[in-house]
């Protein structure tokens, strides 16, 4: 049935960096690597260079169930990499304690589905701690780290993008990498930070997304959107697995004409106004795409701050093309997910305004 | 006295025996009285009898459901490996014996609420084997219209409230259930079932400590396992003494692979909410299967545990042994017995396989109750506006 021949629309070939003009951080060579092994690393890194950083979460002892955390108990030891029982709101309780007496708390949530019993604790304790205390305190340190995002069959709980809950709270900072040489730099900043951070990572790329990475210790700087295609028509802003869809609708599009400008916006929270700005500018209309729900998603608030800032200079309302307003469903996903026939469909009724 | 058969979308349970067995039912008024193979052990409460009052139709009966759930559950492996069943799937073979115990225990007033674990349960409240395949593989027939998968069963004209995905938020769900139950003074209670794993929640111990306070007729499962997901239980938990968790909240500790010592317990659990309140039921069980799945079950395991527990505590076994030690079946005919099933499953997942996915309009049905919804829009916002049904 239609349902199970659109599933195959998500079989994709990786971002390369043979596409269009790459700004990035780093063009060197490495190792190749997939987004996994890529975080992996980072944590070794983080480790490694900080004796008073942690890790811990639930089954992160032998690697975790995305291997993410392989190898990392063998080499620092039990006291430093532990397993937790299945209590989330404990679990991040727990890291803010930890990170407020000045170390490097790395939390894992299993599923980004299974954030919210923890939720108070970001929003009320993590978030607001510094606030609060007039600075005598802080929860720097804390990281936690989530698998999010649809993977094909993941069905209600396993399959969510709940990044817009967390980029309403002032206070925490919100990154999403989208591919494994942006993941271990990202990774690596959001340790480093001494705000409270929460990395998603694309659940669906752990093992689909292979790139080289460098070996050594990188950072990549949190709150700096990247334009990773460069184009005049028409500007696209995504983050995570998404870019990838994103990437073919502009191949598709440059077939017709249009040329498409591609920005990844890797921290959510703040967010990089200026780059977007700048680049709404030059085309003079604007696509956001993202897996979670329309209705109050994070598109909405990009979609309402470019308005007010370059409002004179828009040639079409921006379009979102994000997931439907409905739970995440299980045999319906290919209808409810936003592919790259949706955006390649909004960007020319947006060219064509 | 000559039996008809009644249409296949009779339910697994009360299904009578065809001809060939026609000698079973001349027995099936005879009570048996079984002893449990180990005793209970109490927390804060007087342990029931280990001599629980039975009959040959239900010794028989339970044998024949757990030999159901059984195949159901094996059958269900091979679907997931030939990519008919997509998703997650969590299976419940080894474990047959808690919800048979559980059901015979009880009535469809009583509710029972669970986690993903949820296909027997399902089975065991009355659910039929075509719902059941239908809904795995996501078709309209199943359960829940295809929606759920098989982390959401239900069946609301048997008070069975499913089916949920994160582990530990069924039962504050629970103690809602009881609460209203004993608000409208329905002389009945909820079990609401969770893991060695979800015992480490907080918001368990939040809804127990509610339902003591109220004195809610909600009893508290604890399906032990012994591994939550790939975690051993004491290395997950302070005290492994689930049934003594509740502190102030009475418990007992039940073998869960037998299913009489089930039926005892329940019983005795049902009386006890209903006249004073909360209990804690501890399971102690075992999945053959791993976790779901995607998990083989021997990294944290070794094979010989696994075997061992199916070799001298499977409950189907000892039902068997049972049945056979009371001369209600022969060798023979139990084997015809488990060769009908087979067939039985087999037809259900042909049917089920037929059986259509639902209509693409079903993503925007449900979110809503109907008529007040809100609207979707089409991926450019231009056109395709439909209020949602």
């Amino acid at each position: 049935m239609a349902a199970l021949l659109g599933r195959s629309c998500r079989k994709l070939g990786f971002l390369s960096s043979g596409h269009g003009a790459r700004r990035t951080v780093s063009t060197e060579t490495g190792k190749s690597l997939n987004l996994y092994a890529a975080i992996n690393q980072a944590l070794h890194i983080a480790l490694d260079s900080d004796p008073r950083s942690y890790v811990f979460g639930e089954d992160v002892g032998f690697g975790g169930v995305f291997r993410c955390t392989t190898g990392l108990a063998e080499r620092f030891g039990k006291n430093r990499v532990f397993n937790t029982p299945l209590c989330e709101q404990g679990i991040v309780g727990f890291g803010i304690g930890l990170a407020a007496m000045g170390n490097r708390a790395i939390v894992e949530i299993q599923f980004a589905d299974y954030i919210y019993p923890a939720f108070d604790q970001i929003v009320n304790e993590a978030a607001k701690f510094r606030y609060r205390s007039g600075n005598q305190f802080n929860c720097g340190g804390l990281t936690i780290r989530a698998p999010y995002g649809a993977v094909g069959h993941g069905g209600h709980y396993h399959s969510q993008s709940p990044e817009a809950f967390f980029c309403h709270v002032p206070g925490i900072k919100v990154v999403i990498p989208r591919s494994p040489r942006e993941a271990k730099g990202l990774l690596l900043s959001c340790i480093r930070d001494p705000n409270p951070v929460v990395f998603f990572e694309p659940k669906w790329l752990y093992r689909q997304a292979v790139e080289e990475v460098p070996e050594h210790d990188y950072t990549i700087p949190l709150s700096e959107a990247e334009v990773i295609r460069e184009g005049n028509d028409i500007t696209l802003v995504g983050w995570g697995a998404q870019l990838t869809i994103m990437e073919q609708a502009c191949l598709e599009a440059e077939k017709e004409g249009i040329s498409c400008e591609l920005i990844d916006l890797k921290t959510l929270l703040p967010w990089d106004k200026e780059t977007v700005e700048a680049s709404v500018k030059k085309t003079g209309r604007l696509l956001i795409s993202h897996e979670a729900p329309i209705t109050g998603g994070f598109g909405a608030e990009i979609s309402a701050t470019i308005l007010e800032r370059c409002f004179l200079k828009l040639e079409a309302p921006v379009s979102r093309v994000c997931g439907l307003d409905t739970p995440f469903p299980l045999v319906f996903e290919p209808f409810y997910m936003p592919t790259k026939n949706k955006i390649l469909d909004a960007i020319k009724t947006t060219v064509n305004y | 006295m000559a039996l008809s058969r009644i249409s296949s979308r009779s339910n697994g349970i009360t299904r009578p025996f065809s001809a060939a067995f026609n000698r079973f039912i001349s027995t099936d008024s005879t009570p048996i009285t079984i002893e449990t193979s180990l005793p209970f052990t109490a927390h804060l409460c007087d342990p029931p009898s280990r001599s629980v009052e039975s009959s040959s139709q239900e010794l028989l009966d339970f044998f024949r459901t757990m030999a159901l759930m059984r195949r159901m559950e094996i059958a269900a492996d091979s679907l997931y490996k030939a990519k008919l069943i997509r998703g997650f799937c969590h299976l419940y073979d080894g474990q047959e014996a808690v919800a048979i115990g559980m059901e015979a225990a009880i009535t469809k007033k009583d509710a029972i609420i669970t986690a993903y674990r949820d296909h027997c349960i399902f089975l065991g409240r009355g659910g039929s084997l075509h719902e059941v395949f239908s809904e795995l593989m996501g078709r309209q027939a199943g359960c829940s219209k295809g929606k759920g998968g098989s982390m959401h069963f239900y069946k609301k004209d048997s008070s069975f409230y499913g089916g949920h995905g994160i582990v530990g938020a069924q039962v504050p769900l629970g103690c809602g259930i009881a609460f209203a139950q004993k608000y409208n003074k329905e002389e009945a209670v909820t079990f609401a079932l969770y893991g060695d794993g979800a015992a480490n929640q907080g918001q368990l111990f939040e809804a127990l400590n509610i339902s003591a306070l109220w004195d809610l007729p909600a009893i508290l499962v604890c399906e032990n396992n012994h591994y939550g997901m790939g975690t051993a239980e004491w290395r997950a938990a302070k005290s492994p003494s689930y049934y003594k968790r509740g502190d102030y909240v009475p418990g007992l500790k039940v073998d869960g692979m037998d299913a009489f010592a089930v039926k005892q317990a329940c019983k005795f659990a049902k009386d006890h909410a209903l006249e004073k309140g909360p209990i804690i039921l501890e399971m102690d069980t075992y999945r053959y299967h791993g976790h779901s799945m995607s998990d083989p079950g021997s990294t944290y395991r070794t094979r010989d545990e696994i075997s061992g527990v199916r070799q001298e505590r499977d409950p189907i076994e000892r039902i068997k042994k049972l049945v056979l030690s009371h001369d209600l079946a022969t060798e023979k005919e139990l084997k015809d017995m488990e060769k009908e099933i087979r067939k039985e499953v087999d037809d259900a997942i042909a049917k089920a396989k037929d059986c259509p996915m639902p209509e693409p309009s079903e993503l925007f049905t449900n979110v809503y109750v109907k008529g007040f919804g809100t609207e979707s829009f089409g991926p450019d916002r231009k056109e395709v506006k439909a209020a949602l049904p």
